[in-house]
């Protein structure tokens, strides 16, 4: 009999071929990056002219599919009501999160969906935040099947460091939506440290500002040996370049003065994006804001942008400095600071970041592709091995609402994830026989000032006096960093229990119907999962019986040992073909077929520890 | 025959509950192992102390260095970025692997918890029932008094000349602690560990209140 070994954890896939390609996804506010990684080279891949650049744009042109990147960009100017662009703000934002920001959105509300998530009404389609960002995600998963010229179903998607659980969820469902299966979600940050300490093989603590379109992250990491240790985050996720848009495009209809309406303050963006942009190199930038109303003519210059978006970049400096605090670290003793996101090729943050550390920021890396990059290796880490470990943290503290509204911290933020801590609770009141709970996510005391996740109710919870009750409330975040909580009554024996997957937004049954309607084949899809899923597991069962025969054979008779290898064969026949039942039938045979073995190992292994001999000898 | 699990008692004198069956090949698997020897499959965490888990003697003065390729060793076997392709429930197994391992070297990382943790383990928990002793109040006078300071410091540099000065006196904690524990006084270490803790709380008022300041002071 052929005996093979892997290594823990590595077995290779069956029918390795019949996967698709794993690719990495920076899906930012402006634009998103797709890239492959093969032998830890990643590879951006590019439109025709080079650019790898899509910009997280969509136009929605009624009766035809959705036209993203830059053909949706041009829109913007001509037809603005029809297009939608830096979506990634609003990911996990629930509709009453939105409607308190009412004016400053240059969006119509639609009714919310029945989760309690936004909807955006754009010409005819009312659309959540999610499925915008599933028209971003198909359009570039085609982009990329089309230059690699296999199909792609899996990603490693990364998301800004200090995007909390509903931000996180929303990310994969619009992942999931396109028919991309999320092999992790990876911090922008982590994924550039990632990418850049692989490249320079760099040892020593870096800190990595990422000035996004519309988020900020810091992240203080340890490179050491292959480990990407994350020591500390923080960031704002609602403090990014577009800021800086928005600061300039006030400037300009200050200027013109009036009344202006959503499209055409979408428009005064558009043209202050191109002003900052061309600033740098052309000072001082001259040029006409074109509107329905008829045209006006403005100027910036480079001073002019420095003195408006010098507070915004304080403040990230200000964000920089407490996760310092927070590590326990010094600027000087930082080894290097690493640049990502566009915004950070605006001259003043250069400058103020330099400042600020005492010494030159690396920007080696296209700052744009970095995230992508990292992301890339990450999948084939994942799918292919690799030594590399990455060990993140939780961005924003997790925790309960207690009596008066003060929120009981669970779990820290800065823990390393994955993480699972309790916390026990007792009824208030006698007869008490259910117990309701809000989960919170946020550094601040009060429950309302803090982002609110879940809220669930414990019932069945056997009556007795006030305080005997004995509820152990469980929070558990994986490493993607997404949480799910429960919670049962354990005194009297008798469990009252109930499991809280927060998702904000989307309910499993409109996340059910989005699949149906928009993947053409969902369902062959999620066959095809299944389908794999049964044969991982058949093929460890398969695995696990060769290596047990490898020591206990003599354990068998000629009949029996003939016995199981013709289980064994029915099931590596099933394996080689697509039946799922057929599949799973016969590897439950097998494990029934071979109880008797197991028996008769474990009975020589307590023979064997009976008779005195070491431990180590019966396996560890 | 029915073979009970590991036992989760410290009842390691008969042979029995060394080991237990393992998960995927069904045969005997050591408790302690990490993996099967003979089918490979990762094995569930056991119930370990933080120290055990780690494969440091308990105690402590540890070295963080130590301790960090101690624990970077483990959650290279265990992470579940390594078993990302693995059957279900070796992936399951994998994550409370990487839970506990995480728990453990969190406790054991930091100074403060690290003694806390020791503590509660030698069963002398610092905040147990009924042992508030009379260092206990002095502690808390201390503690009362800093605060009265903070709150009285007009500006920036007068907090953070408190909290310098709260810092140096945390220090100086730390080598209490360790040479209580060292000397087996677990009182001493419980009082040294109790004065750590009033004082690293405070130093995250002093924070706080040090970027009130700064925030008012800044020019609207
Ligand atoms: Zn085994």
């Amino acid at each position: 009999m052929l005996l093979q070994i892997y290594e823990p954890g590595q077995t290779p896939l069956p029918h390795e071929n019949e996967q698709g390609l794993a690719v990495g996804i920076d899906l930012g506010t402006t634009n998103t990056v797709v890239a492959l990684a093969r032998d830890q080279k990643a590879e951006i891949v590019r439109d025709a002219r080079g650019s790898g650049l899509v910009p997280s744009v969509v136009a929605y042109i009624d009766g035809a599919d959705p036209l993203v990147g830059e053909m949706a960009r041009r829109q913007l100017l001509d037809r603005p009501e029809i297009v939608v662009s830096s979506i990634k703000r609003l990911m996990g934002r629930g509709a009453a999160d939105l409607a308190r920001l009412g004016g400053q959105l240059p969006y119509e509300l639609g009714a919310a969906a029945e989760g309690g998530m936004a909807r955006l009404k754009i010409g005819a389609r009312l659309l959540t935040p999610v499925e915008i960002s599933a028209d971003i995600l198909r359009a570039v998963k085609e982009r990329a099947e089309l230059a690699l010229g296999r199909n792609v179903d899996r990603a490693v998607v990364t998301v800004p460091a200090y995007f909390d659980d509903a931000a996180r969820t929303a990310t994969r469902d619009a992942a999931r939506l396109a028919g991309l299966e999320v092999l992790r979600l990876v911090a922008e940050p982590t994924a550039a440290a990632l990418a850049y300490g692989l490249d320079s093989k760099s040892e020593g603590v870096f800190a990595i500002y990422d000035l996004g379109g519309g988020t900020f992250d810091f992240s203080l990491l340890r490179l050491e040996k292959g480990v990407f240790q994350v020591l500390a985050t923080g960031g704002d996720a609602a403090l990014g370049g577009d800021d800086f848009d928005h600061a300039v495009a006030a400037k300009f209809l200050a200027e013109r003065g009036g009344e202006f309406s959503r499209d055409e303050v979408k428009q005064a963006l558009a043209t202050a994006r191109l002003a900052k942009e061309c600033v740098s190199s052309q000072d001082p930038w001259e040029g006409e804001l074109m509107l329905d109303a008829g045209d006006s003519s403005h100027s910036l210059t480079r001073a002019e942008l420095e003195k408006l978006i010098e507070p915004l970049v304080a403040r990230t400096l200000k964000i920089a400095a407490g996760v310092l605090e927070d590590a326990g670290v010094k600027p000087e003793a930082i080894d290097g600071t690493v640049l990502v996101g566009g915004s950070t090729r605006v001259p003043l943050v250069r400058a103020k970041v330099e400042e600020f550390f005492g010494k030159k920021p690396l920007a080696d890396i296209n700052p744009d592709e970095v995230v992508a990059v990292g992301a890339a290796l990450q999948a084939e880490a994942l799918t292919a091995g690799s030594d590399t470990l990455l060990l993140d943290v939780l961005p924003l503290s997790l925790g309960l609402e207690t009596m008066g509204g003060i929120v009981e911290k669970i779990v820290e933020r800065n823990t390393p994830i994955p993480v699972a801590r309790g916390q026990d609770f007792t009824t208030y009141q006698d007869g008490q026989t259910a117990m309701s709970f809000h989960v919170v996510q946020g550094e601040r005391e009060m429950a309302d000032q803090t982002r609110s996740l879940a809220r669930f109710e414990l019932d069945g919870i056997p009556p007795m006096v006030a305080g005997a009750a004995r509820i152990r409330v469980r929070f558990a975040v994986d490493a993607d960093g997404l949480l799910s909580v429960s919670a049962e009554e354990s005194t009297t024996g008798r469990q009252a229990r109930v499991e809280v997957k927060p998702s904000y937004g989307l309910t499993e049954d409109e996340m059910a119907d989005m699949l149906r309607a928009s993947i053409d084949n969902a369902e062959a899809d999620m066959e095809r999962r299944l389908l794999t899923e049964a044969r991982v597991e058949a093929r460890r069962a398969i695995n696990a019986l060769e290596a047990a025969l490898a020591v206990d054979a003599d354990l068998l008779s000629e009949a029996e040992r003939a016995t199981i290898a013709a289980a064994q064969e029915t099931l590596e026949r099933a394996m080689s073909k697509s039946d799922r039942a057929s599949i799973q039938g016969a590897a439950e045979a097998l494990e029934q077929g071979t109880k008797f073995f197991a028996e008769r190992r474990m009975d020589r292994g307590i023979r064997k520890a009976l008779a005195g001999r070491n431990v180590a000898e019966i396996g560890g | 025959m029915q073979i009970t699990p590991l036992a989760t008692d410290a009842d390691s004198a008969r042979p029995a509950a060394a080991f237990g069956a393992c998960w995927s090949c069904r045969g005997p698997v050591a408790a302690a192992a990490l993996f099967c020897a003979t089918c490979k499959a990762i094995q569930p965490p056991q119930p370990l102390d933080h120290f055990a888990r780690l494969g440091l003697a308990p105690g402590f003065d540890i070295q963080v260095p130590v301790l960090d390729q101690l624990y970077f060793g483990f959650q290279r076997q265990l992470h579940p970025d390594r078993f990302a392709n693995a059957a279900p429930r070796a992936r399951q197994i994998s994550q409370s692997q990487a839970v506990a391992f995480n728990d453990a070297y969190e406790t054991l990382k930091s100074p403060l918890a690290r003694a806390t943790y020791l503590l509660a383990l030698r069963g002398l928990p610092i905040d147990g029932e009924g042992s508030h002793t009379i260092r206990d109040m002095e502690l808390l006078d201390d503690q009362l008094e800093r605060r009265e300071k903070l709150h009285e410091a007009p500006d920036a540099a007068a907090v953070e000349k408190l909290a310098v000065a709260a810092r140096s006196d945390a220090a100086a904690c730390l080598g209490e602690i360790s040479a209580a524990f060292a000397a087996g006084n677990l009182a001493a270490a419980r009082l040294a560990t109790l004065r750590l803790k009033y004082l690293d709380k405070f130093a995250d008022e002093a924070r706080n209140r040090r970027a009130l300041l700064a925030l008012k002071s800044e020019p609207a």
